[in-house]
């Protein structure tokens, strides 16, 4: 039974997922329990693979006993196994918080919803858990299509944007089905660690380079990396609140550790690094992802927007990690992941909280509600604090091993990147603290949305149980990480990073 | 010049069926062109996966004589090969997925903007 965790880290979502509507079609009422049960088993096998890859070393599964050249394997190795943990736990505290905001904004679409949900889930873990190249694609569309139909009911223009969504990402995909391609031809392998022993031989093929090229714009695509980013901001804006924390925080995490496997695994980082000169390149890239994003956040008046120029911002840290090339850096990209999916997903519930108790996630909805909504605003603190890299939260640890990164690789310009987001994100998180603490929005010409105001001074209106206890357990994790991060690092990451470097 | 126009054909169609469905992505204002031209972009990958199989007199892959198999040598260069052909197969179920999920999109748009030219549905926003 232990022996099959790493496949039914998987496949519970899928199944469950697949009866869902059963259910729902029964009663409606059925499918939250249900969802939830889904998620708790997946996330108990997903520790239990954890636990043994810590023990015993990488695993491998091959389905039905085909040896891996010619058969697909899972390889769960240190970076995967955690990056599983981390999906399964975000997806249940996200499905836990789900019941009541998605009652209210998508009436009537609860059993769709949890299907997708699951469906989601099921493509982000395939993604993370599979040493196939192939497979990877397959389930990169999985996880795409459902987050397609996830955004698609959401308020406003959420059908546009995720119109848009579905044309960047489907040419992302198809760029990355091309690499795939072009690999076959020149090695006739699908295999990750069967291409990783053939590819050096031919590091000097104009094929294998536009095979890089493509996995890396694809990539770059499904991550929202600066100049591919257009899709993000209007896609998460609209999503319902659930979504967005499901997919904002996950489908770009996911895609960075994919990155991660391509640059590192499948290709040697002496071919990225003397080959062609991509690490210098992203790096760039990454210092202007991080300026765009801070920049274009600060103008922002509505809550959710910010959070999605954030996001971008925080996708250039990890991007930046990942182009340093030297222990530190990769240290910090693989704990960035884990840091950044926790305070995203903790931003986005905060969102939701806000959407649910005031309607809107317009700023001036913020107004009064650390008097209002104290718990939920206790979170955003936090969060806030991690943002701005304050040291006992989680973001500080992922910062300092970039900046150290950084300084040994002698990049100053990504270390400027990195001081200047911190400062933005300071005057980012104080404009929020002023509007929701004193409730005098400085800027005139904003609707007064608010209503009531006289009561809310005294009386506590607080979100729903469902949705304050996963915020709660995020933010506490947010602290704990943060206090835990050396035994994090020297326990898994440190075995996580690439060993060749 | 003309020689490795003419031999390497496949890779040429492909990448010109390519363009053709890369720029009516981009330049189309209409949403239904813009899914076509995903359409034939997704499709000239498959078509260069399946040419990439394809050899000269080739024959399918199945083995005859197949419960005593041992007894003959396999030569491979005589069957096209058949993984790409697996792999484009769960491709096109993916792209049927993206195309069907695409054209929901499109009905939820033209149910709420009441059009489908890319630039009203912008005046509308604004």
């Amino acid at each position: 039974m232990l022996d099959q965790a790493p496949i039914l880290t998987i496949i519970f979502p899928l199944i469950f997922a697949v009866i869902t509507p059963l259910l729902g079609w029964v009663k409606k009422e059925f499918c939250y329990p249900w969802v939830i049960a889904a998620l708790c088993l997946s996330s108990v096998c997903s520790i239990i693979t954890l636990e043994r890859v810590l023990c015993h070393g990488v695993i491998h599964y091959h389905f039905g006993n085909w040896s891996p050249p010619w058969g697909i394997e899972y390889v769960i190795d240190h970076l995967n196994s955690f990056v599983l943990v981390l999906v399964t736990s975000v997806s249940l505290l996200v499905a836990i918080s789900s019941k009541r905001s998605i009652e209210k904004e998508i009436p009537q679409k609860e059993v769709y919803f949890y299907t997708l949900f699951l469906l989601q889930v099921t493509g982000f873990l395939g993604i993370v858990a599979t040493g196939d190249i192939f497979n990877l694609y397959v389930f990169l569309e999985i996880a795409s299509l459902a987050g397609y139909a996830l955004i698609a009911v959401g308020e406003k223009h959420a059908s546009f944007a995720s119109f848009r969504y579905v044309v960047m990402g489907t040419i992302g995909a198809c760029f990355y089905l091309l690499g795939v391609g072009y690999l076959y031809m020149a090695t006739g392998s699908l295999n990750m660690a069967d291409l990783s022993k053939i590819l050096p031989e031919l590091y000097h093929s104009k094929v294998i380079l536009v095979a890089f090229i493509f996995f890396m714009v694809g990539l770059a695509i499904k991550m929202a990396i600066f100049p591919l980013h257009t899709w993000l901001p209007d896609a998460y804006t609209y999503a319902p609140s659930a979504t967005s924390a499901l997919v904002a925080p996950l489908m770009t995490k996911v895609s960075v550790y994919v990155m991660i496997r391509i640059i590192y695994t499948v290709f040697q980082p002496n071919f990225t690094m003397e080959m062609v000169p991509i690490n210098s390149i992203i790096s760039w890239v990454a210092v202007a992802a991080i300026l765009y994003g801070i920049i274009m956040a600060l103008g922002q008046k509505d809550l959710k927007r910010m959070f999605c120029y954030i996001l971008i911002a925080e996708m250039g840290y990890m991007l930046g990690g990942i182009g340093l090339a030297n222990k530190m850096g990769i240290t910090g990209a693989i704990l960035h992941i884990l840091n950044d999916a926790l305070m995203i997903t903790c931003l986005f519930l905060v969102a939701g909280a806000v959407v649910y108790k005031r309607g809107g996630h317009h700023i001036s909805q913020m107004k009064n509600n650390f008097k209002t909504m104290p718990f939920s605003m206790a979170a955003f603190a936090v969060v806030g604090l991690s943002l701005i890299g304050v040291p006992p939260t989680c973001g500080f640890f992922s910062k300092w091993y970039l900046i150290l990164g950084a300084i040994e690789a002698h990049h100053w310009a990504f270390l400027t990147a990195l001081i200047l987001s911190s400062a933005v994100n300071a005057i980012l998180f104080f404009k929020i603290v002023e509007i929701a603490y004193y409730g005098e929005e400085s800027s005139s010409g904003v609707p007064h949305v608010h209503v009531g105001t006289h009561h809310s001074h005294s009386t506590i209106d607080e979100a729903p149980a469902s949705i304050l206890i996963p915020l709660g357990i995020t933010a506490l994790a947010i602290l704990l990480v943060g206090i835990f991060s050396a035994k994090i690092v020297s326990g898994v990451i440190q075995y996580a990073v690439p060993p060749n470097l | 010049m003309f020689e490795i126009i003419v031999s390497k054909y496949n890779y040429w169609m492909y990448i010109i069926l390519m363009m053709i469905g890369f720029y009516a992505m981009i330049s189309k204002k209409n949403l239904i062109k813009k899914i076509i031209g995903m359409n034939i972009f997704q499709t000239a990958i498959i078509l260069l996966f399946v040419s990439i199989a394809a050899k000269k007199g080739g024959t399918l892959p199945i083995l005859e004589h197949a419960h005593d198999s041992m007894e003959h040598a396999i030569e491979v260069a005589s069957y096209i090969n058949p993984l790409p052909h697996v792999l484009m197969l769960t491709a096109i179920v993916v792209m049927v997925a993206t195309l069907g999920v695409a054209l929901a999109v499109v009905i939820f748009i033209y149910r709420k903007y009441g059009t489908l030219e890319e630039d009203e549905i912008l005046d509308k926003i604004r």
